[in-house]
Order: structure tokens, then sequence, then C-alpha cells
């Protein structure tokens, strides 16, 4: 019941703070900059064309009405139109989430299953030649840019090595799209040679991303190991004969893991943001792309959109995760 | 040799940042079939490690074994096949009640997963563990009509342990029992898989003082009456009065004093012993304590390491450990001077 | 306190902590004496296009750039705005933040919970998402960046220090000196912050890792500063055209960055360690030498 209680307490915050975000973006945009018109249009408007504009966009009603439509408008998904693509924003929005999404899954995926494991190890074999050049590899994942990062794997594999593609998604047309996943696309369709091109596309981008990622769960699932190994639970089970395997792989790892997957919340929007960038350096076509263009094109209306739509992915996830981790944790230590 | 369990020698110490602290000396410690053993001392005295010692839980990277056995059933647990012991040995012949309940229990699994897996592994209706041995043990499967039998067999020990409806009990998680529960959930669970022996680490010393009588009278009816050895170790010797057959003393990693209860507590001789009982507040509300300190590890007196604080401390105390001095049958001390008996 | 010779004696033996103590040495010097110790300081705004994308050699370390100015005095010239932004950004998120933490944390009440939940509202999303959108709304250029961090950064520090100000509230030392009469400010400054001092330290390290590495995304989208100026990320930006030839004006700005993050995190991992003992490592639990 205790688990209930804190669903329902959680669902209830969720829409204030998605209500909260979109009123903070609204104040960065509206309120923020002396002329959010003039922000609108660009350095070279005349003065009568944004008088024109500010009447029409309605900039020079009260700011209480201002936050009204902005909300009607949110609520009804018009994000307003795109400079750039000259589409309505939800609608590029929309097309292009699931690349971006497909791309997050994998790597999240891929860090895990990285990441874990080498946490496990590392915290067993502590102080081991193997743990001494886990950890070194861990901080440094920390401290490299994940731009920066993306030019070097682009540069290593893919120009020098060819090894694998330079960019976008896939060759050719692709799969028929049902759910935009391609992955998922490819095995609907049965299309293998669809199914290679997307997987090698995706290779070097998700392991961008994913090294990042993988370098915090060694961090952090080493430590819980290592904090979970000396309690006196384990010291009990240890006295009592259990076969270590089962000890570790059944006991300690899901103490362990209740501290990273709260962690999986937190880097699951780390890697988001890191894809909007990543996506940049490989033109894979997500709402990471998108954003830069606009940010490029000072299309204004086109990232508010987007941060608002990062903004809710990101609550919902961490909303998820807190779902799961109170079935993995009965304690209910929030 | 009729002892169940006889340590013998046993020596060994911890790293330290500060030097190798010499925990245990020497300690020499035997017990028979279905007897129950206290083993008394102070704080820091090196009980609790010489349990951990003949479980062989002792911290794998600090702890060194400088010397010494320990034999159970005809065989040295120290140079045995380390496997072949944990199979066998522990939570099996040899098992363990924790001090402290309220941290022994993985407070993600339910009371009922954890001792139903202690089971799968250690119940005494299998000499093999569960399921194909080539299998890693995390997927090995818990064969149905042994899990049925087992499962009897928990909440028939529940119903002994004087746990009220078990197979609800079963299903609760750790943080939702008391302590006293758990302790008694701890008990239940070290004598199911049929031991010889049980380990009790000061049991009571984490429970409130209500419970702790009952917790004892409970650890020494069921030993009674199926036969099993207990090795009792407490700081506590009211607790030692009232249910062991016999007490042996421990002070600062020596084993000082062993001896049946009765005379133990009649005819104390060793001068730490006299002084320990003496320390118990009497009737009329005094008390007397121990002038001096317990010595550090890292550089322990010479000899009995008990000299500094002893007024009878004379020549060999200071060099030679005193060699055992069999007093009486079953009574023995390690004194050049213990105090003999007044009647 | 004899506690704290021990604690610093174990600091400088980490090497750890030690290599990122001198990295930031080596950043502090480098921002510092940027005119002196830059090979060509003039190429921060000059450029001789004849000289443009040479590889490293003996007259510049790590090759030109686009504009042919010299790489390595740039990048010395860049640390000057790194150590700018981030000692500012984090500065004023902390100036601005743990009072009110503090504020909050203490008095309670409507307004703090209040308060706490705008907080939530700016943590729920990673600080680059708002920080993108601000600093696209006011225009590229360092004080915007600045000004974008540190607004989506304080909400962390009124947080942290907002949760252990009510949780130290309810310990005893806190309870006597009100019950003493000691006023609100003098509870708050005396008791209150020296206990939480050493997370802010340890964390505000860390801080300044994370924000350089945000503060290079920005410019690497072209929200910072806009050229010439020898900001890293922007100078990352500007190399992908010229990639797989010149492969040295991506990798001097980035291999900068890295470096820098390096000695803060280090820094940051040794204060933990200093500053907090109960969680040193390679303490064994199940007891050296138990009873």
């Amino acid at each position: 019941m205790r688990r209930l209680e804190m669903i329902v307490s959680r669902l209830a915050w969720f829409v204030p703070t998605l209500a909260g975000l979109v009123v903070i973006v609204f104040l960065i945009s509206n309120v923020i900059p002396t002329d959010p018109v003039r922000v609108l249009l660009g350095e070279n408007a005349t003065p009568a064309q944004v008088e024109a504009m500010r009447v029409q966009l309605g900039y020079d009603q009260p700011l209480w009405v201002q936050l009204a439509r902005h909300f009607r408008d949110v609520l009804s998904g018009n994000l307003g139109t795109s400079i750039y693509t000259q589409r309505p924003i939800s609608e590029d929005l929309a097309q292009r989430l699931p690349a971006t999404l497909e791309l997050t899954l994998v790597a999240i995926t891929l860090s895990i299953a990285l990441g874990i494991p080498l946490g496990v190890i590392s915290a067993l074999r502590r102080n081991s030649l193997w743990d001494h050049v886990v950890r070194v590899l861990s901080v440094s994942g920390l401290a490299i840019a994940a731009f920066w990062l993306a030019m070097l794997l682009q540069f290593l594999f893919a120009m020098k090595l060819g090894a694998a593609p330079l960019n976008s998604r896939i060759d050719g047309f692709g799969p028929t799209p049902v759910t935009g996943f391609m992955i998922v696309d490819s095995l609907l369709d049965w299309d293998m040679d669809s199914l290679r091109s997307a997987l090698s596309h995706m290779a070097l981008p998700a392991l961008t991303l994913a090294l990042p990622a993988a370098a915090t769960i060694v961090r952090f699932t080493r430590a819980g190991v290592l904090d979970v190994i000396n309690s006196n639970h384990v010291l009990y089970q240890r006295a009592m004969g259990m076969p270590p395997g089962l000890i570790v792989w059944k006991y300690v790892l899901r103490n362990a893991l209740t501290s990273t997957v709260t962690q999986i919340g937190l880097i699951f929007g780390v890697l988001v943001t890191n894809a909007v960038i990543v996506e940049t350096v490989f033109d894979w076509p997500g709402i990471g792309t998108f954003a830069v263009q606009s940010i490029l094109q000072s299309d204004h209306k086109a990232i508010i959109g987007f941060t608002i739509w990062i903004g809710a992915l990101i609550v919902i996830v961490n909303l998820l995760v807190d779902i799961v981790h109170s079935f993995i944790d009965p304690r209910g230590t929030r | 040799m009729t002892a169940l369990l006889a340590v013998e020698d046993l020596s060994l110490g911890f790293a330290t940042e500060a030097g190798f602290a010499a925990v245990l000396d020497r300690v020499s410690l035997s017990i028979e079939r279905g007897r129950v053993v206290g083993l008394v001392g102070e704080s820091g005295c090196g009980k609790t490690t010489l349990a951990r010692a003949i479980l062989g839980v002792l911290p794998r990277d600090s702890a060194r074994i400088t010397g010494g056995r320990v034999w159970f059933r005809g065989t040295d647990l120290l140079t045995a096949d380390p496997e072949v012991v944990n199979r066998t040995v522990r939570g099996r012949a040899i098992t363990f009640v924790p001090q402290d309940p309220f941290t022994s229990f993985n407070p993600l699994f339910t009371v009922g997963e954890q001792i139903m897996e202690i089971l799968k592994w250690k119940s005494p209706r299998a000499n093999l563990p569960a399921g194909r041995s080539w299998l890693p043990a995390v997927v090995s499967p818990y064969p149905a009509e042994r899990r049925r039998l087992d499962f009897a067999a928990v909440i028939e020990l529940l119903d002994a342990v004087q746990l009220p409806r078990p197979d609800q009990l079963l299903r609760k998680y750790p943080h939702e029992l008391s302590g006293g529960q758990r302790q008694r959930l701890m008990i239940a669970m070290a004598l199911l898989p049929g031991p010889d022996l049980v380990i009790a680490d000061e049991p009571t010393t984490a429970l409130d003082v209500t419970i702790q009588a009952q917790v004892l009278g409970l650890i020494r009816r069921l030993a009674t009456e199926r036969n099993v050895a207990v090795l009792l170790t407490t700081h506590d010797l009211g607790a030692a009065y009232e249910i062991c057959d016999a007490v042996a003393v421990m002070y600062a990693g020596q084993d000082v004093e062993s001896a049946p209860v009765d005379r133990f507590f009649a005819n104390p001789a060793h001068p730490y012993t006299k002084k320990l009982l003496a320390s118990l507040p009497r009737a009329d509300g005094t008390a007397s304590g121990i002038p001096g300190e317990v010595p550090a590890l890292i550089a322990p007196p010479g000899g009995c390491r008990f000299h500094p604080r002893c007024e009878r401390a004379a020549g060999p105390c200071r060099e030679v450990r005193p060699p055992v001095d069999p007093l009486e049958s079953g009574h023995w001390v390690r004194c050049y001077h213990p105090h003999r008996e007044t009647s | 306190m004899p506690g704290w010779r021990r604690g610093l004696g174990r600091f400088a033996r980490d090497r750890a902590a030690a290599l990122g103590v001198t990295l930031l040495v080596v950043l502090i010097v480098l921002a510092i004496f940027a005119p002196i110790l830059a090979p060509y300081p003039g190429d921060v705004s000059d450029f001789h296009t004849a000289n443009r994308l040479h590889a490293p050699d003996a007259a510049n370390w790590l090759g030109t750039d686009r504009m042919g100015s010299d790489l390595l005095s740039r990048i010395v010239f860049g640390a000057r705005i790194t150590i700018t932004i981030a000692f500012v950004a984090v500065g004023s998120a902390v100036v601005v933040g743990v009072p009110i933490g503090l504020l909050a944390g203490y008095y309670g009440g409507w307004p703090s919970n209040l308060l706490m939940r705008v907080s939530d509202i700016f943590l729920a999303v990673p600080q680059i998402v708002l920080a993108i959108a601000i600093a696209q709304t006011l225009g590229p250029s360092i004080e915007n960046v600045i000004l974008a961090l540190s607004v989506t950064y304080w909400p962390f520090w009124a947080r942290l220090v907002f949760a252990e100000t009510r949780s130290l509230k309810n310990e005893v030392f806190i309870e006597s000196a009100i019950a003493l009469g000691a006023s609100p400010w003098r509870v708050m400054v005396l008791h209150v912050l020296p206990n939480i001092a050493s997370a802010i330290i340890v964390r505000t390290s860390i801080g300044m890792g994370g924000t350089i590495l945000t503060a290079a995304a920005l410019g690497f989208l072209g929200l910072g500063a806009p050229a010439p100026t020898p900001e890293w990320g922007r100078m990352i930006a500007e190399s992908r055209e010229f990639l797989p030839e010149a492969w040295w004006y991506a990798t001097a700005p980035g291999v900068a960055i890295f470096v820098v993050v390096m000695g803060f995190n280090l820094v940051g991992d040794g204060l933990r360690d200093f500053l907090d003992p109960r969680i040193r490592r390679g303490a064994s639990g199940n007891g050296a030498g138990g009873t």
C-alpha cells in the first residue's frame, strides 16, 4: 500500500511540475528579453514590422493574459510554426522524436550492459590492477565533452578506419515506418538489410552516448557493491555457507542496484541532453538536430517548443524510474 | 576425542594502519556434543573474532591466521578444502545466530524468501545442494517436492520458537518485524538445517532487556530438546549463568579459564574472573570495577596479558604465558597464582 | 583539530588529488599570465590567412586554425574564459542558492515549501536544456552564458542546503543553541553552516567541472561568445568542417577541456575523502578486530 501511495503522490506532482516548467519557459521567452517580439523577428525587422507582430501575437496584452494563451497553446499542441521547416513545430518534433528515443534507449541499454558488470567485478576485485584501470577509465569518462567524444569516435572509426558509417541513420529508404523505431520496423518487415544498416549507423552515436553514462554507472555500482559487501546480511549468508556466486549475483547486486536505479533516471536525463548535441555531429535526424538548426536560425519558438517537449520527456522518465525503484526497494526510502 | 569442536592454540591477527594487531593468542576451546558453552569477556577480548574464525568468515583483506587448528568432527577446518567446508559444514553442521537481527536480514527480500533460500541449499532432506551442480547457483532450480517438505519444516520450527501466524509472518519484510521476532527467526534458521553446533554471537545484546530472557530461554530449551551444542559469546555474566553448562573466559585475546557453570560461579580461579564476578552489581547496590584498561593489541603485554592489572603478578607472569593448570575435572585455568578453592 | 592534520596528510598522499591540484594550478597560471605565456598573444584576434591550417611544428606547437592563428595561444587565452565562466557561474549560484536554502530550511512554512517546489521544477530538467533556451533568448555572449548557467544552477544549491538545514535543525545541539537564546542568524551562520560546509565545498569543485562541460556545449552550439573569442567549445565547432585533415584543430581544445574538467573532478574526489572520513575507501566493515 505504501507503494501505491508513493505512486499516487508522485503522479499528483507530475502535473504541477510540468505546468511549472511551461511557466518557466514562458518567463524565459517572454519576460526576460526586453523585447520578445524583436527576438522573434530577428535583428533586421523594422519598427513597423515589430509593432504589427506585437499586436498579432498578442504581446500588447497584460502578462497574465499572455500566460493563459501560452498554456492554451501548449495544451492544444500548438507550439507555433518553425521558421526553418515552415511546418508546425509539434509536427516536426513528433516526427523526429522516435529517432532520438531509439538512440537514447539503445545507448542506455549499452551503458547498463557495460557498466553494471564492470562495476560489480571492480568492487569484488578491489584494488587489483583491473580495478584501477576501470576506475581511471570511469573517471576519465566523466571529464570528456560528449560532442568532442562524438567527433573523436567519428574521426577514428569512420574517417580513418572506415569501420562504421559516417553519419545519418540508414542507407537507402529503410523499412516501412510503423513505430518510427528502425530496429523494430526492420524486424516487423523482416528486412535484414535495413536492420543491418540501421544497427551499423547507430553504433557510433550510441557508443558516444553510452561511454560517459557507463562511466557513471560503473562508479555507482562499484560503490554500491562495496557498501553491501561489508554489511551484516552478507556476513550472515557467508557464515551460513551460501554459495558465493549466489550471494553476489542475487543478493548483493539487488541491494547495490537500488541506488543505481535512481541514478539511471538521472543518467537518462543527461543522455537525452547529450543526444541533442551528439546528433548534430552524426547528422542523426532526431529532435536534437532540429533544436540545433533552430538555434542557428534563431528560430525562437522552435527552441521553446523543444524545451517543453524535452522537459516533459525527462519528467515522465523520472517518474517511471521512481515507480520501478519502488518495486525493487520495498522500504520506500524517499 | 569426544569433543565435537576443539580449537587448539589458535592465533590470528589483523593488519591495520598502525600495525599488526595480535587479536587471538594461542586460544584453545572445546565443546562437547549437546552442551551449551558460554564464552565471556569484555568488549575487544576476541570472542567475536574467535566465533568468526570457527565459522571461517574473517575479513578477507586484513585477517591473517598465524597458527593453530580448529578441529570439527575430526577435520581441521582451517586446512580443509574451502569449497567442501562451505558446502558441508557452514550452514549445515555449524550454524550461526548473529548479534544484530536488525541488519542481518537483507532488507529487500521477505523473510520467507530468505529462510527458504537457506533451506534450498542446506536442508537436512538432501545431502547435495538443490539443483544440478553444473548450473550457476543463481539459476539452480528448487525441486518442488523437497520444497514442500522444507516449507512444512519451517512452519513447524516457527511454531517451536513461538512466532504466531507463521505463514503471514513469512510474507513480511524484515523492517516490518520487531527485534525479538527477527531474532527468533534467526534461531529458527539456525536450527532448520539440523546442525551439531550453533554459534550464537551475543544474540541478545541488541534486544530489549525484557526480550533477552525469553530469547535466551528459547535457545536453551531448543538446544536441549534437539541435542544441539551451542557456543554462546556474551559479555553478560548473568546470561551465562542462566543457560550455560560450562563457561570459558577470555581476556585480551587469550583464554584464561574454563569451568562447568556451577564451579565457575562458586570458585573462580583466575584473578580476572574473580574480579569480573565481583564487578557485578551487588544486592546492596554497590559495585566495584577493575583498575586499569584493556591493552591495545598492536603491542600487547608479554606473557599473561592480564599482568599489568593483576595484583598477583610476579616473575614469569610477564614473560611466559602460563600453561594450562587443571584444577579439577572440567575446570582449568591459565595462571601462575590462581585462587585456590577455599572450602 | 588533530583530525585535520591527519586528513591533510592523507590528501597530500592521495596521488589522484595531487594530480588534480597540479592541473588546476597550471590552468590558473595559464589564465593569469596568458599574455606572457602565449607565444603569439596577438592571435586572439589577429589572423594570418596565409598560415591557415598548418599542422603542429616548431613555430606553432599545436598548429594553426582556419584563420591562421596559433592554436596554442588561443587555447591559453581560452583558459581565461573557461575559468571566468566556471568561477562566476558556480560562485553566483552558490552565493544565491546557499542563503536561500538556509533561510528556507530554518524557517520552514509554506513560502519555503513553495520555493523548494520551484527549485524542484528547475531541477527536473537537466541544466543545459533551460540554459540553451535562456542563452538563445538573450543572445550569444559570455555574460549571457554565465547568466544562463547560474540561473539554472542556484536551485541545486538551495535544495541541497535546505535538506541539510532541515535535518540539522532536529539535532540536539541546534535545539539547545536556540533554547539558549541564540538568534536565528547566529544559529544559521555559526552552527548550521560549518556543518554543511564540507558538503558544499566538495560539490563546488565537482560542479565546476560540470559547468565547464555545459559551457563548452553551449559554445559548441554557437550560443557562447561570437568569433573571434577563443572559447574552447566554439573552437571545436569551428574545427568540424576541417576534419579529418586538420586533426590538431579539433584535438587541442578538446584535450584542454578534458584536462581541466579532470582536474576539478579529481580535486573534488580528493576533497570528499579528506573532508568526510565516514566514507573512507578501504575501510573493511566486517570488523577488523571485533569483540
